[in-house]
């Protein structure tokens, strides 16, 4: 690969960061594991006359619990750094399946949530999770810091809220909320350097022995990771059962706006939709402690793991 | 304008002006002379150009040297410790026939290494799923994903 050339940046503080963007412009990359930014930089996609490198600033790199407030991630923690995490193993176990199925061991050791977030690509794998989780974004600028909901970042492919003198420095991932299940499934499964053709992240709230609130993301078949409000609505109050599932999943499925590209074709992207809402729901309904009458075993080939 | 890094690379130290869009994986080649780390894709996709950096695999075509400043690396040509054995895994890949034009070995090697190290004894889904990021165009996975098992047996006995 022949990069173009650029300067480079390596601040220790968040402070130098934001400096260095806002006097450049416009015309300075914030620089985390380099893994979108790199290809986009060499083919032209991307021009950029300096790189910021986040990695070198402590506060960037921390990764925290807390009851209270949840999880805290710095914008320099890497995709193999969450997975390490026992906070996340134990209490976010559909971010766990999201991150283990996001790319490969080598992009993992060098990628960041917050630059797959940044990069604003539909089909980032840890967004669905994040944007059902209610997860909020801390947006670092000259004019101080805002806390955005991670569901009105995304503006279209590649576009975002971030302003160009803006730095994502923390996702903040809301504790768990007691009797409810996430879970993540993907197309295509398991095979990891494979970028999504759809991808969900769903929560779904137990009350008494029926769903109560359910949150249902899909990625990938729209220009933004997409929430499906009819299904959701349909789930809220009602007993899970296969058939039910089954008509939500094709609810979900409507509310889409896939395209054909190399990838796969609409139709099909819509149909497998169908497919991973279901099986994501039924995960989630059983890490909630909801029994689902009738459905099929969750897990199987289209990676909706338990 | 250029920048200094230090390095450590199999243990050797090295100081190297470079500037600052060269990647590691060509100042390992170019700078260093220590081309048994391949250049494949250049993207991201094959594994061919896979390095530890401070333990970790890594694709030494999408990182920047500036940004591995400090860093401690280790290459193919830095997996047998002395001159008079090749490593456990290396000696796997020979015995098991797992090598044919040897373009992906060193970055296979490498990833197997990072692999062990964390999972000595891992299954064979294991193994696939830490080198879903390496490719080989020859062999066909089998007999790499044998010789990994078989290294994973001899390592578990003699540590290395
Ligand atoms: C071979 C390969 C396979 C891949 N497979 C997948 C996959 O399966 N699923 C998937 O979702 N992605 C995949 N990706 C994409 C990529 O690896 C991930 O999106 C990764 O998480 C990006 O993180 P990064 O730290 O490398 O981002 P970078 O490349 O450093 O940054 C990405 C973008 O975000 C901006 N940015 C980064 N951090 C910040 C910040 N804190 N504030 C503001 N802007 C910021 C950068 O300027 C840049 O525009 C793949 C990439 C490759 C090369
Ligand atoms: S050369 Fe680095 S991944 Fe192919
Ligand atoms: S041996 Fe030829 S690419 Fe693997």
């Amino acid at each position: 690969m022949s990069l173009p050339h650029f300067e480079y940046f390596a601040p220790r503080t968040i402070e130098e960061a934001v400096a260095l963007l806002a006097g450049a412009g416009g015309r300075a990359r914030p620089f985390a594991g380099g893994t979108d930014l790199l290809p986009r930089l060499q083919s032209g996609l991307v021009r950029a006359e300096t790189l910021v490198d986040l990695k070198r600033i402590p506060e960037l790199c921390a990764i925290g619990f807390d009851p209270a407030s949840g999880l805290t991630i710095g914008a320099a923690v890497r995709l193999a750094d969450l997975l390490d995490s026992p906070d996340v193993q134990r209490r976010y176990p559909a971010m766990t399946d999201a991150v283990s199925q996001t790319a490969t061991v080598q992009i993992r050791n060098m990628g960041t949530i917050a630059g797959n977030v940044c990069n604003g690509s539909p089909c980032a794998d840890s967004v669905p999770v994040l944007i059902a989780r209610l997860a909020h974004l801390a947006l670092m600028s000259p004019r101080g810091e805002r806390l955005l909901p991670i569901g009105d970042f995304f503006k279209g492919p590649g576009e975002t809220a971030l302003e160009p003198d803006e730095l994502l420095v923390r996702i903040h991932v809301p504790p768990p909320p007691p009797y409810t299940g996430f879970a993540f499934a993907k197309l295509p499964a398991r095979t990891a350097s494979d970028i999504s053709a759809v991808n969900v992240g769903v929560m779904v709230a137990r009350q008494g022995g029926v769903c109560g609130e359910a949150r249902i993301v899909l990625g990938a078949v729209g220009p933004v990771p997409l929430r499906a409000h009819q299904a959701e609505l349909r789930l809220a109050g009602a007993t899970l059962g296969a058939r039910l599932l089954e008509e939500v999943g094709r609810l979900a499925a409507s509310e889409t706006r896939p395209i054909d590209d190399l990838r796969a074709s609409a139709a099909y992207r819509r149909d497998m939709a169908a497919v991973l809402v279901r099986r994501a729901l039924v995960v989630a309904a059983t890490r909630a402690g909801l029994a689902v009458a009738d459905a099929a075993p969750a897990g199987d080939a289209t990676g909706a793991s338990e | 304008m250029p920048h200094v890094i230090r390095l450590q690379v199999n243990g050797d130290r090295y100081e190297v002006a470079i500037e600052p869009w060269r990647t590691l994986n060509e100042v390992l080649r170019e700078d260093l002379g220590l081309t048994g780390t391949k250049h494949g894709c250049g993207q991201g996709d094959c594994g061919a150009c896979t390095v530890l950096l401070d333990g970790r695999s890594v694709l030494s075509c999408l990182t920047l040297a500036v940004s591995a400043d400090g860093g401690d690396v280790r290459t193919v040509e830095g997996l047998a410790q002395g001159r008079e054995r090749l490593h456990p895994i290396q000696e796997a890949f020979i015995a098991g026939g797992a090598i044919q034009c040897g373009y992906c070995t060193p970055g296979m090697e490498i990833s197997a290494l990072h692999l062990l190290r964390r999972r000595p004894r891992p299954t064979e889904a294991e193994i696939r799923a830490g080198l879903a990021g390496n490719l080989c165009r020859c062999t066909g996975y089998a007999k790499i994903v044998a010789a990994i098992q078989a290294a994973s047996a001899r390592m578990s006995d003699e540590p290395g």
